[in-house]
């Protein structure tokens, strides 16, 4: 039986999920098995029954009012009881903050193997081998996970949702816990609102010291909101306190692996590409045409950014308006 | 206040990334290695906690004697002892079980790890370490204060930040912004010399994975070059031909 955690934000599944329970439902179906999954805190029935849409045969609820915050702790020994009881032999979560705050504990609870930033389905012609990023995406890594039960930590924007039509059966469960399963405690969440976050972005319009100064990314960030992109900055900014650590992009930032990543101004040191070589497609616009980025890029400009982004962004308002 | 702070001994993050053996094993030849970046901000934390209310920073590292410039280097920047279990860090898995038959027998009041290391990405010791010593971890944390024996600190949450208090002994992961590394002066590098650097012995067997082989990313098919003074066809062609916008 194939158990999947299913993440959800204020009582809304992310679309990462949703990856997660197709993945599962395909190795379920392969292997001739179930795909269950599990919802920690508040979701309502109408989303958890759609989980069967996605591959869910089966969806376990636990709620209560404790579990409205995530708690690391928690969560995974509710995760941990429900993977137990149904006897689950594959554990997937998303490869997020969230997920990899549980991932962990709950390999250590089922004694399992794990994996993490997994962007392959489990090959069993020779054991269990999944292939996952590493060294921020400069290569990859086969890993043969050689335990009964195993745990994987899927890469979010790597698998497609699939429609299996399914009538998932809803139940619920209680995970076992007690007050003193519940140590820390949440005091605030503030979430950036209006805009996409960085690590979910399917688009990302990138810039770095080519901008010469913060005073000059309202270009960037009106590009961005046009494509409906997230924006993100190079390590050189970020350090210069021009953008914020949270959009800073590579080997010692966040890696991040969009459909489309556009970097504007940013020379393309190797730190850099490895957090994002593994975006679909990437556009590198740059005035110095021996910028390593090119070497990386899909397309590009050998421009001044300041000369071509106005053409750029008045096509994509064309764009957007036209459709 | 006793502080453990865990140390992967990484490439440095210019390597260029080549295999031996058939793409086996990471070809350290011409390599230079370094304390991996995170565990450096949760060392330099850590310091500064002690430094403010007193206590002691234990390094530890689970590698082969190669590790031991890094682990040195942490003396040099300010921990008061190190450890190094001797074994080849295999995977998260192992590394996390070493190091919590090591810390079940110290009694550390905080164990901080770096969010994850910069080679093999996993992210995962804090938690496993964590379940494994019963007690909390909360992860990819960007500021930390502890106050009589509760821990408040901030985390990176998908799209946020989160802020969480929480009671010691726990296990915390840092993210960049926790605060700025250290060069250790040349006193630092004097003491490290005859600072303590235990090698302890392996403990339990539990194997769980083994990476069966590595390959590198194909290479990109050559850039498409748009003229500057057309750059707005940049738009047509993510929209009709890579179709991603």
């Amino acid at each position: 039986m194939i158990l999947v955690y299913a993440e959800s934000i204020d009582g809304n599944f992310k679309k990462s999920t949703l990856e997660a329970v197709s993945y599962a439902a395909g190795i379920a179906q392969s292997n001739g098995t179930q795909c269950v999954v599990v919802s920690i805190g508040h979701v309502d029935d109408a989303k958890l029954a759609d989980l069967g849409n996605y591959g869910a045969d089966k969806v376990v609820a636990v709620n209560s009012a404790k579990l409205v915050v995530f708690n690391a702790e928690a969560y995974a020994k509710a995760f941990a009881s429900v993977a137990a009881a149904e006897g689950a032999t594959v554990v997937v979560v998303s490869n997020t903050y969230s997920g990899k705050a549980i991932a962990g504990r709950v390999a250590a609870k089922l004694k399992a193997g794990i994996a993490s930033g997994v962007i392959s389905i489990p090959n069993t012609s020779n054991g269990f081998v999944v292939r996952k990023s590493v060294f921020s995406g400069k290569a990859f890594a086969d890993v043969n996970l050689t335990t009964a039960i195993k745990v994987l930590a899927i890469t979010p924007n790597t698998f497609d949702t699939h429609t299996f039509g399914k009538t998932a059966n809803l139940t619920t469960a209680d995970g076992g816990l007690s007050d003193a399963d519940f140590i820390s405690n949440s005091v605030e969440i503030s979430r950036v609102t209006g805009k996409i976050p960085l690590t979910e972005a399917e688009l990302v319009v990138s810039a770095g010291r080519g901008m010469k100064g913060p005073e000059h990314w309202g270009i960037i960030e009106e590009l961005a909101q046009v494509l409906g992109a997230a924006t993100a900055c190079s390590k050189p900014v970020s350090d210069m306190h021009w953008r914020p650590h949270s959009e800073h992009v590579g080997q010692t930032g966040i890696t991040i692996k969009p459909n489309l990543y556009i970097a504007i101004g940013i020379s393309g040191a190797i730190q850099h590409l490895a957090g994002v070589s593994s975006s679909k497609v990437i556009v590198a616009i740059n005035k110095d045409p021996e910028a390593p980025f090119f070497k990386a890029a899909d397309y590009g400009i050998v421009a001044d950014a300041f000369d071509v982004l106005p053409k750029i962004l008045d096509a994509a308002k064309k764009l957007k308006a036209a459709n | 206040m006793k502080i453990l702070v865990c140390i992967s001994n990484v490439p440095d993050t210019t390597t260029k990334v080549t295999f031996t053996d058939n793409n086996t094993k990471f070809n350290t030849a011409g390599v230079q290695f370094i304390i991996n970046p995170y565990d450096e901000l949760a060392l330099t934390r850590a310091l500064e906690i002690t430094e403010k209310q007193g206590g002691t920073v234990t390094a530890i590292n689970v590698g082969l004697a190669d590790a031991e410039p890094s682990i040195r280097k942490t003396l040099a920047i300010g921990a008061n002892d190190a450890v190094r279990i001797n074994a080849e860090p295999i995977d998260a898995y192992f590394v996390a079980e070493q190091i919590a038959a090591y810390a079940k027998s110290e009694q550390f009041d905080l164990i901080l790890t770096g969010r994850e290391s910069i080679d093999y990405n996993g992210g995962l010791v804090g938690g496993l370490l964590a379940e494994m010593l019963g007690i909390p971890s909360v992860n990819v944390i960007t500021s930390i204060e502890v106050e009589n024996g509760v821990a408040t600190m901030e985390r990176d949450i998908d799209g946020g930040k989160e802020k969480v208090s929480c009671k010691l002994p726990l296990v915390a992961s840092a993210q960049k912004e926790l605060t700025e590394p250290r060069i250790p002066n040349m006193r630092g590098i004097m003491a490290a010399r005859t600072k303590p650097l235990k090698v302890v012995e392996v403990s339990g067997d539990l194997i769980t994975s083994a990476t069966v082989g590595f390959e590198l990313p194909a290479a990109k098919g050559g850039v498409k070059l748009i003229p500057a003074d057309q750059a707005e066809q940049l738009i047509e062609l993510l929209h009709n031909e890579a179709k991603v916008i």
